[in-house]
């Protein structure tokens, strides 16, 4: 049979490419529909986190700090629980990373402060002596870009029913109500936070990257 | 074919893809090496703003080598073997010509599209598949007309039969394309909101269904460009530089097809202990042990090809490389299911023997035998000799001692880090800071990054001596018929 197929390259592509696709079909779509179920608690991010979520993505944070923390008593000692498949139901995309040059951050919101990571991002020598971990200070000249956080909330919504606007769920609403929700979210950590010239742009409306990643690294719980 | 009717063989476009091979080559490792000297040194995050921050440069890193270097040198001997084994000249066909030349355009284009936007932060942040959907549609099209390169060219063929390099450029192309259109499935949140930036979208899938589909892709795109892609080659070329025929047909069919059939079903290795099914870690970790089979079929076919010629190995510098980079796969294929146990995987996932797991694969097998196909085409290509023999010798050697280097001292590190993360002490703590482990890695970095430049310096030593080559080479009046001339 192989040796007909190499004569008959259309079949033999027919034949090759049905032997490649089987896997796929056995090992990922079964468990699709089942790790797709939210866990009680989760929520969706907010417009500021998704904000900062996007930023995080932008400058490859997942290259060197995971977001999974796996079922060890060393890690869950170290990082918190152990990740559960419904905790993920949100993230679009994942990222749980797949190399840990820097600690995992799945649950780093039960840990640090808006103060510590302001801090770090700036200076991660000045809390984390060693630390082989560029400063970010470009994340504090740039605004954020919340419009798009709020077309990406819109568009989970519109296209996955991501339950924005539910009962017990993060409000979304028109895009001038989301963005008076940014505001009022970006004001408590901006307060929390020591840059002046952070709180000056604030005050003259606008929402720095680092307020929107501190916001975003803040909701990892 | 009648005797003394000769085909002409057109090059123009293999020559194309050669050239962006080694351009992209020396980008590709020039940014691996100062990431990997970051690493070792902070500071070097600062040397060019936000754009030289490590988290910028690796996808850059990894995108360069992979799709602009191995992807390039794939396409180049893919239009120097294809016309070869098929027995028919691209000059023969106007439309095919065409099709060759838009490919290498559009695949440049999107390269560069792809260097600019990883810089600038634009990113879907799924690894090797980090490109934002326009530039994914660029792909796609770049990739269906390399197909129609691939199909257009058999379908004209004079040879009725097509050679095993054949089976594996198909597998390359139908793989990667089902994979890749799966893995970057995303909804362009302009389009549906007419709010924000043009570039954003968002995955199909969440969650572990992402990771899930994402692994599928990164694990296979691992199969379908470093493997299958690389295979092809050596199936082609190590028979035609040492003038052995392949060692078993028999063989080569058991190891391709059970390589097709096992590959995709390894890729739950990559989430052993996460939050996917049991039965999926359970099927990745069993997969990527019998896929040591199929692996070790096609090197084995190779080492074999050479039984009786072994004393070729001392004299010509081009077989070293290829049976240096077959040794590799198979050590690198060994080493990949010994990570795949459940227990060793526990120890060495998210640490640095993932890299120096890729980087034995890539620079001894990847590398090393696209150095080879590169170097046996010249002569052949330009009619020009290969302009130093002993230059290449004096790479070979230069490369393997960083490759060494490089991947001895991520098993180190990495098994130091693994070990060092569980360790607890006799009231049963953690016994060491995240910091700890940090600092205990500093020297190993050192090691790595002087490894990879001397892997980098022997690439430039190869990108010098194949300028002097097509510039000054010596030329041939015929083709060779198997080992490539080479002065001294």
């Amino acid at each position: 049979m192989f040796a007909w197929l190499e004569k008959h390259p259309f079949f033999f592509a027919v034949f090759l490419f049905i032997v490649i696709a089987y896997a796929g079909v056995v090992e990922i779509l079964p468990s699709f529909a089942d790790s797709a179920r939210p866990l009680k608690d989760t929520r969706p991010y907010t417009v500021l986190e998704l904000t900062g979520r996007q930023i995080y993505i932008s400058n490859s944070c997942n290259a060197c700090h995971s977001q999974q923390i796996r079922p060890f008593k060393s890690e869950t000692d170290r990082y918190g629980e152990y990740s559960k498949s419904g905790e993920y139901a949100y993230h679009r995309p994942f990222l749980w990373g797949s190399k840990r040059t820097g600690p995992d951050l799945m649950r780093v919101g039960n840990y640090r402060t808006t103060d510590w990571h302001d801090h770090h991002m700036r200076d991660p020598e000045s809390v984390v002596p060693g630390s082989v971990m560029p400063a970010y200070p470009h994340m504090y000249n740039k605004t954020a870009d919340i419009e798009t956080g709020y077309a990406e909330a819109l568009t989970v919504k519109k296209a996955f029913n991501v339950p924005y606007d539910k009962e017990g769920m993060p409000k979304l609403g028109s895009w001038e109500e989301a963005k008076a929700a940014a505001m009022e979210e970006a004001k408590a950590i901006v307060e929390g936070m020591k840059s002046e010239d952070v709180k000056k742009a604030f005050e003259n409306g606008e929402i720095k990257e680092i307020v929107a990643l501190i916001a975003y690294l803040n909701s990892l719980k | 074919m009648r005797p003394g009717n000769v085909i002409s063989y057109d090059y123009t476009v293999a020559k194309y893809f050669l050239f962006t091979t080694i351009i992209f080559g020396v980008i590709g490792m020039l940014v691996g090496v100062i990431i990997s000297f970051q690493l070792a040194y902070p500071d070097l995050n600062y040397i060019a703003g936000q754009y030289s921050a490590f988290s910028r440069l690796r996808p850059l890193h990894t995108n360069a080598v992979v799709y602009g270097f191995m992807l390039s040198g794939i396409f180049s001997t893919w239009y120097y073997v294809g016309q070869r084994v098929l027995k028919v000249s691209m000059a023969e066909s106007k439309f095919l010509m065409t099709i060759g030349k838009l490919h290498f355009i559009l695949y440049v284009i999107a390269v560069l599209l792809a260097v600019v936007t990883l810089l600038m932060g634009i990113t879907s942040s799924k690894e090797y598949a980090e490109l934002q959907w326009p530039i994914d549609i660029l792909i796609v099209v770049v990739w269906v007309l390399w197909g129609v390169s691939i199909f257009g060219l058999i379908g004209i063929r004079r040879e009725k039969t097509l050679y095993i390099s054949l089976w594996y450029y198909i597998a390359t192309f139908l793989g990667i394309a089902m994979l890749y259109l799966f893995n970057n499935m995303a909804i362009p949140t302009r389009l549906l909101t007419g709010m924000g930036d043009w570039w954003h979208a968002v995955s199909m899938y969440a969650g572990t269904n992402d990771a899930l589909v994402q692994w599928w892709w990164g694990h296979n795109a691992v199969a379908f460009v470093f493997t299958v892609g690389i295979l092809a080659q050596v199936y082609y070329f190590l028979p035609k530089e040492s003038g052995q025929a392949v060692f078993s047909y028999k063989l080569s069919l058991f190891s391709f097809w059970s390589l097709m059939f096992v590959y995709l079903w390894a890729g739950g290795h990559h989430l052993i202990y996460s939050t996917v099914p049991d039965w999926v870690q359970t099927m990745g970790s069993v997969f990527s042990v019998v896929l040591i089979l199929p692996s070790w079929g096609s090197g084995i076919n190779m080492l074999l090809t050479m039984r009786g010629e072994w004393n070729q190995l001392r004299e010509s510098p081009l077989i070293k490389f290829m049976i240096w980079a077959t040794t590799f796969y198979m050590f690198s294929t060994l080493e990949g299911p010994i990570l795949s146990i459940k227990s060793v995987n526990a120890l060495a996932h998210f640490t640095d023997w993932i890299p120096g797991h890729v980087h034995d694969g890539t620079l001894g097998w990847v590398g090393f035998m696209t150095i080879a196909a590169l170097y046996h085409m010249t002569p052949r290509i330009f009619k020009r000799e290969i302009y130093s023999k002993k230059l290449m010798e004096t790479q070979f050697w230069i490369q393997t001692i960083g490759l060494v280097m490089f991947f001895t001292s991520m098993w180190v590190a990495g098994i130091t880090q693994g070990m060092m993360w569980r360790a607890t002490d006799e009231f049963g703590s953690l016994a060491y800071t995240f910091m700890d482990t940090v600092n205990a890695l500093i020297k190993y970095y050192w090691i790595r990054a002087i490894g990879g430049f001397l892997y980098l310096v022997g690439f430039i030593m190869f990108a010098y001596n194949m300028y002097k080559s097509f510039t000054t080479g010596r030329v041939l009046d015929a083709e060779p018929r198997n080992a490539s001339p080479m002065a001294a």
